[in-house]
């Protein structure tokens, strides 16, 4: 390849990409708009709560118990060695709340729900079902991307929430059930860790966040997809893809602005 | 599009469920309440606070009955610490104010100590009210000055006979002038 040729790639590449975020800056922006004023379309929003929340809840209840297990035996073994295994409480309970509990109930969701929900609307996109919306001069955004994103952002802090509570109850199985630790001490350091303002409210914002990012991930790429069956495939992939990167990236930057 | 019964009783159950497990987490883990006790507001100065950050505990006897609402730099390069305390609490108003340290690597906190309430007499006020200030504080201790000081005195203790009763005057002198 020539230089020039090759620095002729370099340029369209960047235009690409600045192209895309434009696209999804634009999109974003008319789903929330579409999200934000009436009809608010109730019944749709209760069917997508139930697609997004509901069926998630057990593989978020499960990993919950599993995650919270890990930390309670890892825990234990690290905290030994310093003679300081009363602390496996807060040493469980932080670490859910303010980074594990958002950030892996947003990968098991991006995964679960986000993949669903474009390959969803992708494959509405190919059998002409939006262009039908359309015919009937009702706005597929508002009727379909609205609800199902509106869901998405509701339910995530509610499941990061399940996912903290259920971990801190695996890693009290492990440690106090198991190992015999001492109860008592594993609920008071806990409480003695936690602040509200610090750890329980920065976990939440992190499960608005990361539910806002993997809606507005899934509904783009549902929306943009290809109309062919290749084209749903490659939106759900794409989906889970973007969504998981973009939640660990957010999360350092939500970490550093939250002022920890 | 009428849904089933039994989904928007699933979604009730996930939404209810959701939002005590919220409310669970904030109030009993996160210790958050809606105004508290507090409500009283007492200033401390201190020499010295190593450690103390803001809403570090505030105990009387061992009991938590408020915490530290600011800590900020008095004109005369001291620190002057406002406390939010129980407003229930009647402190005489000689208590005095130190700061401690939980366990050797703990956490500092305020401990006051309840005075004999005899000062105010029949005229002045008893107790402490809203934006009083504690007169009698003792600062933290900080670990590396006090082993500085050890170092010194032992140094001192072995370079000269009888060095080490003068070394240790100094010590407290210099403890009582802080």
């Amino acid at each position: 390849m020539s230089p020039a040729a090759s620095l002729r790639a370099l340029g369209a590449g960047s235009l690409a990409v600045v192209r895309n975020l434009g696209r999804f800056t634009v999109f974003s922006l008319g789903l929330l708009v579409a999200g934000g004023r009436p009809p608010w379309r109730g019944r749709r929003l209760l069917r997508e709560i139930y697609d997004s929340g509901v069926l998630s809840l057990v593989i978020v209840c499960i990993s919950g118990v599993a995650v919270g297990a890990v930390l309670g035996l890892q825990g234990h073994n690290t905290l030994v060695r310093f003679g300081a295994e009363e602390n496996l409480g807060a040493v469980v309970g932080l670490a859910l709340i303010r980074e594990l509990g958002p950030v892996l109930t947003s990968l098991l969701v991006a995964g679960r729900a986000g993949s669903a929900m474009a390959a969803e609307i992708a494959s509405m996109k190919v059998t002409e079902q939006l262009d039908g919306l359309r015919m009937m001069s009702v706005d597929p955004l508002d009727f379909v991307g609205a609800p199902k994103a509106t869901a998405m952002i509701l339910s995530m802090p509610l499941l990061a929430t399940l996912f903290t509570l259920f971990g801190i109850f695996g890693g009290y199985l492990v440690g106090v059930v198991v190992l015999g630790g001492d109860a008592g001490s594993y609920l008071s350091t806990l409480q003695d860790a936690v602040r509200f303002s610090d750890d329980v409210a920065g976990g939440l914002i992190k499960g608005l966040v990361f539910g806002v990012l993997v809606a507005l991930i899934a509904a783009y790429r549902g929306f943009t997809a290809q109309p062919s069956s290749a084209g749903v495939s490659a939106a759900a992939t794409s989906t889970v893809v973007i969504a998981s990167v973009a939640t660990l990236v957010s999360d350092y930057f939500i970490t550093a602005l939250w002022g920890y | 599009m009428r849904e089933s019964p039994r989904q928007e009783l699933w979604v009730g159950a996930f939404v209810f469920v959701g939002l005590a497990a919220i409310a669970y987490l904030s109030i009993a883990i996160g210790g958050l309440r809606a105004g508290g006790p507090g409500g009283l507001e007492i200033v401390a100065t201190f020499d010295e606070i190593g450690g103390l950050k803001n809403r570090a505990r505030v105990v009387v006897g061992g009991v938590k009955v408020g915490q530290v609402k600011s800590v900020a730099l008095a004109p005369d390069f001291r620190a002057r610490v406002t406390l939010d305390v129980d407003r229930r609490l009647e402190l005489p108003t000689d208590s005095s104010a130190s700061i401690l340290t939980s366990g050797v690597l703990g956490d500092q906190y305020i401990a006051l100590e309840p005075g004999g309430g005899e000062e105010g007499g029949g005229n002045g006020p008893r107790f402490l009210a809203a934006g009083d200030e504690i007169q009698y504080t003792q600062g933290a201790v900080i670990l590396e000055r006090l082993i500085g000081k050890l170092i010194q005195n032992l140094g001192n203790g072995s370079s000269k006979n009888g060095g080490s009763d003068a070394g240790a005057d100094g010590a407290t002198s210099e403890e009582g002038s802080e």
